[in-house]
């Protein structure tokens, strides 16, 4: 029987697929021999290797589970868990990338956009020829979506249909890929204040995107202001079929689901590091695994890790059967994050003086982390969906 | 064009082999099983000659137990169309055995062009495509890096390094067995839709009890033991002409090689 590459001490294995196995497989083969090369220089210098997305088209890793027809793989949710937990084993940045371009840009469009927007997107952003991004968050409204204040304005309200104009005006933040899309997935109010989606498309005239510098966290990502400026949008690039805040609030569903796994890859690269390292260094004669205290660390490390894997798994299968509630989403989300980051720090300190050294994946990841345990939903706000799916009382206000 | 592509499962190179205590043999519990990895650069050569002819099909023939069928699934997540499982469930076989049992069912296939890795990299024996070739009485060479189709079809160019850097070039009739190297193409991802599909593609099973009629191992395995550890080096220091002194004088009493 094949066996995951990776951490699996309850032989998780075992309640998989032989694709699926293969599908994490072919990740991990690809996140070592196409990321973990390159990413120690991107992540100093702070860029994003943009030759990274058609080399993931070219293997189907973008929109996975979306269908062959339109140049995807059609994967289940277990294996496109399995990528993303593989492609964030090598760095936060590389599955923001894949989960961005597959759960935020081409779900919308697959899901609420015209054939015609299928037809003219979907194969070029699942191929990675073209890059695509989302803009939810504002600078006043970060987990708050719902205030937000981008406006769009019908130009001729006569005009219905073909022909229809719009016109975008505000500002959106913390937009990743935002300065190198080729479209962006832009979220605003219409006159009647019911939210909308707009697939707004690199210059057009009053459209900018600067990058926010400075970033401590997700460096080989590009994270952007989007500028909406009387920016002047055909109605065929309204997304017809979404309406209201569901619309962004089910995409970001899907890209949590990704996170749920992804922060597995990053917990278990910081285990295994320290596992290894923690066999090597010798202090006061012993290896420093042979102490008492670190024993304590690296068990706690592999039963959170197996834990969150078989929240992950059950997760996917739900979600595989159409069975998956957004507030089980928000449960692995929160719950797989705040373990990934426990799990850094440990590495963290078993690495010693190393643990601070970007030769070592550790100190990357305990960066990386920051930005994933507080995008997609951040660990109160999922607490607080917890909470009302509890109690029934929503607590946000 | 008719491609086949001799791939036997080995463990991983990186696996830290153990001995069965009874010393009959390896110990394959804790084993990773991988494509061999000079076979996964026949998979590739195979693939880039079917999309040079632009037509074809690339056909996995694997001599193994029932195990080795994720390697052949990983092959035709790479591409390959189908594969042929010998298999050898209960058999012991030798370089000599599978040779036969693969010269038996290759002619059947017609292939054009057969190609294997130079060596498996378990037991490093390099004799099966030999012997497949001298059984079939076919051209064979060994080993290669480079293939090129001439444009009758009737041919293939091979490049085969030899020692020193120098390369011959060999022009060969078909069909043949050829025995790729570490060439000029990396192996190919199996990319996701590639590994969705493989799933539906055929593998045939044969049984290898059938197509040995009567036909023994040559070889007999009598024990096994791993090779002793390595001792520690020895670095001499001091002023050249001492430190020669001193390195024949180890080399002719502890080494005993002068
Ligand atoms: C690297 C990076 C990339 C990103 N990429 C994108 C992207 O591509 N597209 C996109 O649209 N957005 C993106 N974001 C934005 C991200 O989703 C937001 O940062 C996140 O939703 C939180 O919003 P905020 O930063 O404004 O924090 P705030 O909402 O201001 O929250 C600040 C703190 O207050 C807490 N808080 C807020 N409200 C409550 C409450 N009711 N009860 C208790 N605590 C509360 C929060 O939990 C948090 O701890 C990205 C962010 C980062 C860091």
């Amino acid at each position: 029987m094949a066996q995951l590459n990776c951490t699996d001490f309850l032989n998780i294995s075992s309640l998989l697929t032989e694709e699926e196995i293969q599908v994490q497989h072919a990740a991990r083969d690809f996140t070592e021999k196409e990321i973990l090369p390159i990413i120690i220089k991107h992540h100093r210098e702070a860029t994003f290797p943009k030759e990274i997305l058609p080399k993931m088209g070219s293997l189907g890793f973008l929109g996975a589970t979306l269908p062959q027809e339109y140049g995807c793989a059609g994967l289940n949710n277990v294996a496109y868990g399995l990528l993303m937990q593989e492609l964030e084993r090598g760095d936060s940045s590389m599955r923001s990338a894949a989960s961005v371009q597959g759960g935020l840009v081409m779900y919308p469009i697959f899901t609420y956009g015209s054939e015609e927007q299928k037809k003219k997107w979907l194969p070029k952003l699942a191929s990675g020829k073209a890059i695509g991004c989302f803009g939810l968050t504002e600078p006043d409204f970060g987990s708050n979506p719902a205030g937000m204040l981008t406006k769009a304005k019908k130009k001729n309200p006569s005009a219905s249909g073909h022909g229809g104009k719009w016109i975008l005006n505000g500002a959106k933040m913390w937009i990743t890929n935002g300065t190198i899309a080729d479209v962006a997935v832009v979220w605003a109010k219409n006159e009647a204040g019911k939210i909308n989606g707009f697939l707004v498309e690199k210059g057009a005239k009053g459209f900018s995107a600067p990058e926010t510098k400075g970033k401590f966290s997700l460096r080989a990502s590009v994270t952007s202001e989007l500028v909406l400026e009387d920016v002047e949008v055909p109605e065929e690039n309204r997304l017809p079929k979404a309406e209201g805040l569901k619309a962004p609030l089910n995409c970001l569903t899907q890209a949590r689901y990704g996170i749920a796994w992804g922060a597995l890859g990053l917990a278990m690269a910081c285990y295994e590091a320290a596992v290894e390292y923690s066999k090597t260094r010798i202090q006061f004669d012993k290896p420093i695994g042979a102490f008492q205290l670190t024993q304590k660390k690296l068990a706690e490390m592999l039963t959170e890790i197996t834990k969150g894997q078989l929240l992950a798994l059950q997760l996917g299968r739900l979600k595989d059967s159409g069975k998956m509630r957004p507030e089980q989403v928000s449960m692995c989300k929160m719950n797989n994050c705040a373990i990934a980051r426990h799990i850094t720090h440990l590495a963290r300190e078993i690495l010693g003086a190393n643990g601070i050294l970007d030769e070592y994946p550790v100190i990357r990841h305990m960066m990386n982390i920051e930005s994933v345990y507080t995008y997609e939903g951040t660990h109160e706000i999922h607490t607080l969906v917890l909470g009302e799916d509890i109690t029934g009382i929503p607590a946000y206000k | 064009m008719k491609i086949a592509v001799l791939l036997k499962q080995t463990p991983d190179t990186e696996t830290k082999i153990k001995i069965k205590s009874d010393a009959s043999g390896v110990d394959e519990t804790d084993i990773k099983w991988i494509i061999n990895t000079y076979d996964e650069y026949a998979v590739e050569e195979a693939l880039r000659l079917k999309e040079a002819v632009g037509t074809g099909e690339v056909v996995i023939v694997t001599a193994g137990i029932k195990r080795a069928v994720e390697s052949m699934r990983q092959a035709l997540a790479m591409g390959a169309d189908r594969g042929i499982l010998i298999d050898t469930e209960g058999l012991t076989l030798d370089s000599y055995t599978a040779a036969v049992i693969l010269a038996k069912v290759l002619p059947n296939e017609k292939f054009d062009i057969v190609l294997a890795g130079k060596q498996a990299v378990d037991d490093d024996c390099v004799q099966v495509a030999h012997g497949v070739a001298t059984l079939l009485d076919w051209p064979c060479v060994w080993p290669i890096e480079h293939i090129e189709l001439s444009g009758d079809k009737k041919s293939v160019m091979v490049v085969r390094p030899v020692s020193g850097g120098t390369k011959e070039v060999f022009e060969v009739g078909l069909p043949t067995i050829l025995c790729c190297d570490k060439g000029e193409h990396d192996p190919r991802y199996a990319s996701l839709p590639g590994i969705m599909k493989a799933k539906t593609k055929p593998i045939q099973e044969l049984k290898a009890a059938d197509l040995l009629a009567g036909e023994t191992p040559k070889v007999k395995w009598v024990n096994f033991s791993l090779p002793p550890d390595r001792q520690a080096g020895k670095i001499l220091k001091g002023e050249p002409e001492q430190v020669c002194a001193e390195l024949v004088k180890l080399l002719r009493e502890e080494a005993k090689v002068i």
